[in-house]
């Protein structure tokens, strides 16, 4: 069967799932419906949490970044997952017990002050935002690989599917739906993990055959991945190349980060009690954990795959012939790619091969001209986010794996996008415009500021997804900056610190979120808009921190200013005093209660 | 509230456990996954090093171990200082 058709059978069946069980829970019961998650056992919430959480940067774009810069990029895999840790024993207990629906909510309460809810409002809002620019490349991508269209047009369609799916709604708010789609996403991502490690290293776990021997040379797969991108002339896959400082920091802001994104957090709301609140964040972790295990495996593979393809006789023999990736099946996915504009190559000089190598490692550029290939990288251009949805044509697998993969990078990018977009949508029309500017808004009024506040913000997402500032997991690396930047002192410290009063807190907030967003802006344009920056990440302003790593600055900005100003001023009200008393002992936890 | 003896003493109990929690959860990760790489180098794990180990598969087994290991002991603190719920 064509390739085409069975894309879309494949999508079309899952999305057929999805819509089904939404159905199937709705006509069961409707009190479920809205309060996803109380009364599910921690390990079904997990699995839900776990396909909240995973979106286009980590099914789509991880396992691209790391497979073409190796060790330097274990940051995404230590950021993503450790990130749980301190959900779970920093805010996840305490939040269940404070018992609201929203982050803002406990902010506004705990520092006594509508304005600290306003600020909070706001922080979500601009870490959401960034986070939906981030889905919408990944979506573009999948929409225009499986349409076969500029990755543009990909964009438009895939913005109007996501804006449909989110209206569609409540649907997002159905714990089984969201097991589908964990189900649907891990089988697609695991599938092609399996026969690739199998082809390669004859172990079916590929958390394994990444530490096992490489079954055509005899060699462990790392040593022989280290000599093949060397003699390529990149740098070392295993070695440590980056900044240090800048490594660390980049770590901490994803970590940080994690644990102060509105959409994950909410989730640890409506558990039914304390004790299963930490027990959901374990579970949580073991569902992530199976997708990042996998991930650096992908990843390496991946490379050693595609070193091959393009060196089919060996890195001291001849480049691919044009030819030949005309005429062979192997290479057919190589001109679908190339209709999205992700991928490209150029015969440069005219032998009839195209030469990959690193050409900006001179030696290297001196030796393949040496050799008659030319001085010039001849693969001119191979996107870091198409890598995971192309990895099993890359390995050559049967059709169905290529269409499950297809699935399941879609089902990760929507679900998302579409959580954040109702993230945003309640934030704007609940929390700013019935909490704060007009109270006394109609319930219908209420539902359609919502809708309009959707529709806003896919259209910025959109539009500023068309030059994304990064690649899907680096775009939204931002968004975790800022998350971490401004949201996760307020609630650590709120739960941690009895001293931190209602100045402290706002100030330490808005110190936050505002650096943090002039170092991004600085570094890649004044709303991401290209060109309107003053420097880049390859030579940034603060000695070697780039802005996707600034987060965990901003935090300690943020953790200073609220210490001293609180400090400088009154101590909190008595009452306040007690409630923070009250939210770190679990006894007396009641059911979450929404506050209207 | 504030003034019970009892409450004070589980979060002292609490706090030390998370410190102890978090000095793992820093070592496994900024520790041997990357700032103590080098000292680590010595360790051969198929093909590469132990840091490298810890950097891409150990660091997270660690952090789903110190999140189970949490909840248990405090299911267990609770239940010692009577704030557990009922």
């Amino acid at each position: 069967m064509d390739q085409f058709v069975l894309n879309w059978i494949f999508i079309g069946a899952s999305f057929a799932l999805y819509i089904g069980i939404a159905i199937w829970a709705r006509a069961g019961s409707t009190s479920e419906f809205y309060a996803a998650g109380q009364g599910v056992h921690p390990v079904v919430n997990g699995m839900a949490t776990g396909a909240d959480w995973m979106s286009a940067a980590s099914f789509i774009s991880m396992a691209g970044l790391i497979a073409f810069t190796g060790y330097d990029n274990s940051t995404f895999l230590m950021g993503w997952t450790g990130g749980y840790v301190l959900l779970a024993l920093m805010l996840a207990p305490y939040l269940r017990k404070f018992g609201k629906f929203t982050v803002s909510e406990f902010i506004g309460d705990r520092f006594y002050s509508k304005t600290a809810r306003m600020v909070a409002v706001v922080c979500l809002i601009v870490a959401s935002t960034t986070y939906v620019i981030g889905q919408m490349t990944g979506v573009g991508v999948a929409f225009g690989r499986f349409l076969e269209v500029d990755k543009t047009t990909g964009l438009f369609i895939g913005a109007a599917v996501v804006f449909a799916y989110a209206v569609f709604g409540g649907m997002k708010g159905v714990t089984y739906t969201q097991v589908a789609q964990y189900c649907v996403l891990i089988t697609a991502y695991t599938i092609p993990a399996v026969f690739i490690s199998l082809q390669l290293t004859g172990t079916p776990i590929p958390a394994m055959g990444l530490f096992g021997d490489h079954v055509a040379s005899g060699e462990p797969l790392l040593a022989k991945l280290d000599q093949i991108v060397a003699e390529l002339g990149f740098a070392e896959y295993t070695a440590h190349h980056a900044d240090t400082l800048n490594m660390v920091l980049f770590t901490l802001s994803l970590m940080i980060g994690t644990a102060g994104l509105p959409h994950v957090i909410m989730r640890f709301f409506t558990v039914p009690t304390v004790s299963s609140a930490r027990w959901s964040a374990g579970w949580t972790l073991v569902f992530i954990a199976l997708l990042y295990l996998t991930a650096p495996a992908v990843g390496a593979m991946a490379r050693l795959n595609i070193s091959d393809l393009m060196w089919p006789n060996g890195t001291d023999a001849e480049p691919v012939s044009v030819e030949m990736m005309e005429a062979d099946e192997k290479y057919a996915w190589m001109a679908t790619w190339q209709k999205t504009g992700l991928l490209g190559w150029e015969d440069k000089n005219g032998d009839g091969k195209i030469a990959y190598f690193n050409d900006k490692n001179e030696e290297k550029a001196a030796a393949m001209e040496a050799a008659g290939w030319g001085g010039e990288n001849e693969l001119t251009n191979f996107n870091r986010d198409i890598l995971v949805l192309a990895n099993p044509e890359i390995a050559n697998l049967p059709g169905w794996v290529i269409a499950l993969v297809a699935a399941g990078g879609l089902a990760a990018a929507l679900s998302t996008a579409a959580g954040l977009l109702l993230a945003i949508s309640t934030a704007v029309s609940h929390d700013l415009l019935k909490g704060q500017l007009t109270p006394n808004m109609s319930e219908a009024n209420e539902l359609m500021s919502a809708r309009i506040a959707m529709a806003v913000a896919i259209c910025v997402a959109t539009y500023l997804g068309l030059n994304p500032p990064g690649f899907a997991a680096q775009t939204v690396a931002l968004a975790f900056g800022l998350a971490a930047a401004s949201i996760f002192p307020a609630l650590m410290m709120g739960i941690f610190s009895k001293r931190i009063n209602n100045k402290g807190a706002v100030a330490g907030m808005l110190v936050g979120l505002i650096v943090t967003l002039v170092y991004i802006f600085l570094h890649k344009g004044w709303f991401f808009i290209p060109g309107t920056n003053s420097f880049t990440d390859a030579d940034p302003l603060l000695l070697t921190i780039k802005s996707t790593s600034f987060g965990a600055v901003g935090a300690m900005l943020n953790f200073a200013t609220a210490y001293f100003v609180s400090n400088a001023t009154d101590e909190p009200p008595q009452e306040i005093q007690d409630l923070v008393e009250s939210v770190r002992i679990p006894r007396g936890a009641g059911q979450a209660a929404a506050d209207h | 509230m504030s003034d019970k003896p009892e409450s004070n003493a589980y979060w002292a109990a609490n706090i030390k456990i998370v410190t102890w929690c978090l000095v793992i959860w820093a070592l496994v990760s900024f520790g041997f996954g990357i700032l103590l790489r080098p000292l680590l180098s010595g360790i051969a794990v198929g093909g590469s090093d132990l840091g490298f180990w810890f950097a891409q598969q150990g660091s997270i087994l660690v952090f789903l171990a110190i999140i189970f290991f949490y909840a248990w002991r405090m299911n267990k603190l609770d239940a010692e200082h009577g704030v557990d719920e009922q």
